[in-house]
């Protein structure tokens, strides 16, 4: 009998705790804005993006957030096509995150809260920001070619697809357009600076494709993701292969003879996208704000060899001068290389890709 | 005179059978109806919105520019081209290499089965990703088979074992052939040995007997397996994209590329469409060439 009665009034007790307790957070809740959803990529990026940017920025700024991985332009548009958006800034590559912006599923991006101003040129759009600076090279095997620079070495698209100077097997990207032109039309003789000039045309486009065509049995195997171009070069499976930058050097350091060359190479950044009718758009805005500040940027070059958007951010790193230099956004590297222009892509990828895909297939 | 009495009988009971067959069909019905509103909710209504979503554009327009895209790149007829290709010798690879193994499987004394049908499942029972990326490691240009064999000085340069259509059929037969063996081992162990001995005994040879008797009455089970294997193949996604290289595009690697790098869930949906109609269209060949019913249900 006592025993049920205590049971009872504890009962009470905890409701009451309870209650009080779910009252205060409630009242927290209304000064403190809620977590945001940021989603990442796996892997070693992710984690590179964790230590550099989310966790200092998220502490210093007060802003929580829930970190999920698996970011994708295409849910992106899913999420707000089916009026079902769950993510409140989510990473992306900028060709994806234009083509997410021109369907009209990303928030337009408040320059007052996002400061740009020292970024470095094409790495933020309306809608996209860059958060990091990756090339698209070409790589080799450094036993068969030579090592990058020394006499002989590859040095160059016309390089990639002399198959009589460097006889052997090639490797190229998959069902997907995106920095598949451009090394083609370099690899004619035409200067980087020159080469969306020469692709503004279908005609350009089809002698791209035409030199792509020209390549195509010398090519091997044709690579999906970054962690197979790293796996293709670790297996010895091929013999030359693009790619991008941070990835060879992650299989250098798991013991793949492989090195690569920034010269002409497509420089083009990873960025952050706000979904349209994120849940929580203006805390995504100030956290966006805040991971895009040069002090954090500064520390991405430690965890990842991929070069920070914030050109401040490499005059207060404390990062040796060696691994500064061997980012693909240093001035030394970034003279040697081509833009990738969203422009061209906004305007020329649907009709590009298919006849990509057409050339795929034949 | 006990006749109609009897009748009286027959009636009665007639009337009670009817009804319980009646209560009997209702029950049946009633107990399947989760499964069939299970049904339709998990293939009816995703296959007709997959179908509506397949005639809109991207701006959500009604329109036939999914399909009309079908018809202006020759790559998505070259698409469904090579799926066919694939998928037809996948099956008849898989009934050349799975016939002798079913038959011996149905020959050897039921209990050393049991030993012969682990090497079958347990392949079977082990994950599809494994399996797939055990056979590039072995086939490709580095890999086990082409390194031992110019070891031993089999072949000086390596073969082409991986990242094109080969890769694509060694994993392809490997992952399908439980699929055909097991409806044809159970076909062969239906067979009544008798007619086999019946036929000797009439002066058949062992030969003509197999051929005569034999492989006629086990077609029922290569006609299901087989006909469980194609449709496999047409759909099938993991094997071919790690194996083919990229080299090999069948439709459900199209389907991807396209979700993933044009969001364009229409045009998705048509190539999912086309390759949902084709499927059925084969299928009603298959009928009608094959007689279906009778040869897997034995009507007449």
């Amino acid at each position: 009998m006592n025993f049920n009665l205590s049971t009872k009034r504890s009962q009470k007790t905890l409701l009451g705790a309870v209650s009080a307790a779910a009252l205060s957070v409630l009242a927290i809740g209304q000064a403190h804005a809620d977590p945001i959803t940021v989603v990442s990529w796996g892997g070693s990026y992710g984690k590179a993006q964790d230590a550099a940017l989310f966790t200092d920025a998220s502490k210093n700024s007060g802003i929580e957030i829930n970190r999920e991985s698996g970011a994708s332009m295409s849910k992106v548009v899913l999420q707000v096509e089916s009026n079902a958006v769950t993510w409140d800034l989510v990473v992306s590559g900028s060709g994806s995150c234009a083509a997410a912006a021109a369907k009209g599923a990303l928030e337009k991006i408040d320059f007052n809260v996002v400061d740009v101003s020292n970024f470095l040129p094409n790495t933020y759009t309306d809608y996209c920001v860059g958060s990091d600076v990756f090339a698209t090279v070409f790589a080799w095997n450094t036993d068969k070619y030579g090592v990058p620079g020394t006499a002989g070495a590859p040095n160059s698209w016309a390089d990639f697809w002399d198959v009589e100077k460097f006889p052997g097997t090639r490797s190229y990207r998959l069902n997907n357009v995106d920095g598949a032109l451009e090394p083609a039309v370099m690899a004619m003789g035409v200067a980087p600076e020159d080469v969306y000039d020469f692709l503004s045309t279908e005609d350009g486009i089809k002698k791209a494709i035409d030199k792509i065509r020209e390549l195509k049995p010398h090519i091997a195997v044709y690579w999906k993701s970054g962690a197979m171009q790293a796996q293709l070069m670790k297996d010895q499976e091929v013999d030359m292969i693009t790619g991008w930058n941070g990835r060879f050097d992650n299989a250098k350091k798991d013991g793949a003879v492989v090195g690569y060359t920034f010269n002409q190479a497509l420089r083009d950044y990873d960025g952050f996208g706000i979904p349209k009718g994120a849940p929580n758009k203006d805390t995504a805005m100030k956290f966006l704000g805040e991971v895009s500040k040069a002090k954090y940027q500064a520390n991405l070059p430690f965890h990842i060899t991929y070069g920070p958007t914030n050109r401040e951010a490499y005059e207060v790193t404390t990062a040796p001068k060696e691994l500064l230099e061997a980012l693909p956004s240093h001035p030394n590297n970034v003279s040697k290389m081509l833009a990738v222009s969203l422009d061209w892509y906004a305007k020329n990828r649907e009709k590009a890709q298919e006849m990509y895909m057409e050339l795929l297939s034949e | 005179m006990a006749s109609p009495e009897i009748n009286k009988i027959e009636h009665l009971n007639a009337d009670k059978l009817l009804a319980a067959e009646r209560h009997e069909n209702l029950t049946i019905f009633a107990l399947s109806l989760p499964a069939l509103i299970a049904v339709l909710v998990v293939i009816v209504i995703p296959v007709g919105w997959l179908f509506s979503l397949s005639f809109l554009d991207s701006s959500g327009q009604l329109s036939l520019v999914n399909y009309q895209k079908m018809i202006e790149y020759k790559s998505y007829a070259r698409v469904f081209k090579t799926t066919f290709n694939v998928s037809i010798l996948t099956t008849l690879l898989c009934i050349l290499i799975g016939y002798p193994l079913a038959y011996f499987l149905s020959q050897i004394p039921r209990r050393y089965v049991g030993f012969f049908m682990l090497t079958v499942l347990l392949p079977f029972w082990t994950s599809l990703l494994v399996r797939t990326y055990a056979w590039l490691v072995m086939l490709q240009r580095n890999g086990l088979i082409n390194n031992f064999a110019i070891d031993l000085g089999l072949w000086d340069t390596p073969l082409k074992l991986a990242h094109n259509l080969n890769g694509t059929l060694i994993g392809m037969v490997h992952i399908m052939l439980p699929f055909l063996i097991l409806p044809l081992y159970a076909a062969m162990r239906r067979i009544d040995p008798h007619a086999l001995q019946a036929a000797a005994n009439l002066g058949a040879t062992p030969v003509q007997a197999f051929w005569q008797i034999f492989v006629p009455l086990s077609l029922p089970g290569v006609v299901a397996g087989s006909l469980i294997v194609f449709v496999l193949c047409l759909g099938f996604y993991v094997t071919p994209a790690v194996l083919g290289g990229g080299r090999v595009i069948l439709v459900s690697m199209q389907i991807t590329a396209i979700l993933e790098d044009q969001f364009n869930w229409g045009a998705a949906s048509a190539l999912g469409v086309v390759l949902l109609v084709l499927t059925f269209a084969a299928l009603f060949l298959a009928s009608r060439f094959l007689k279906l019913d009778e040869v897997m249900f034995g009507k007449r």
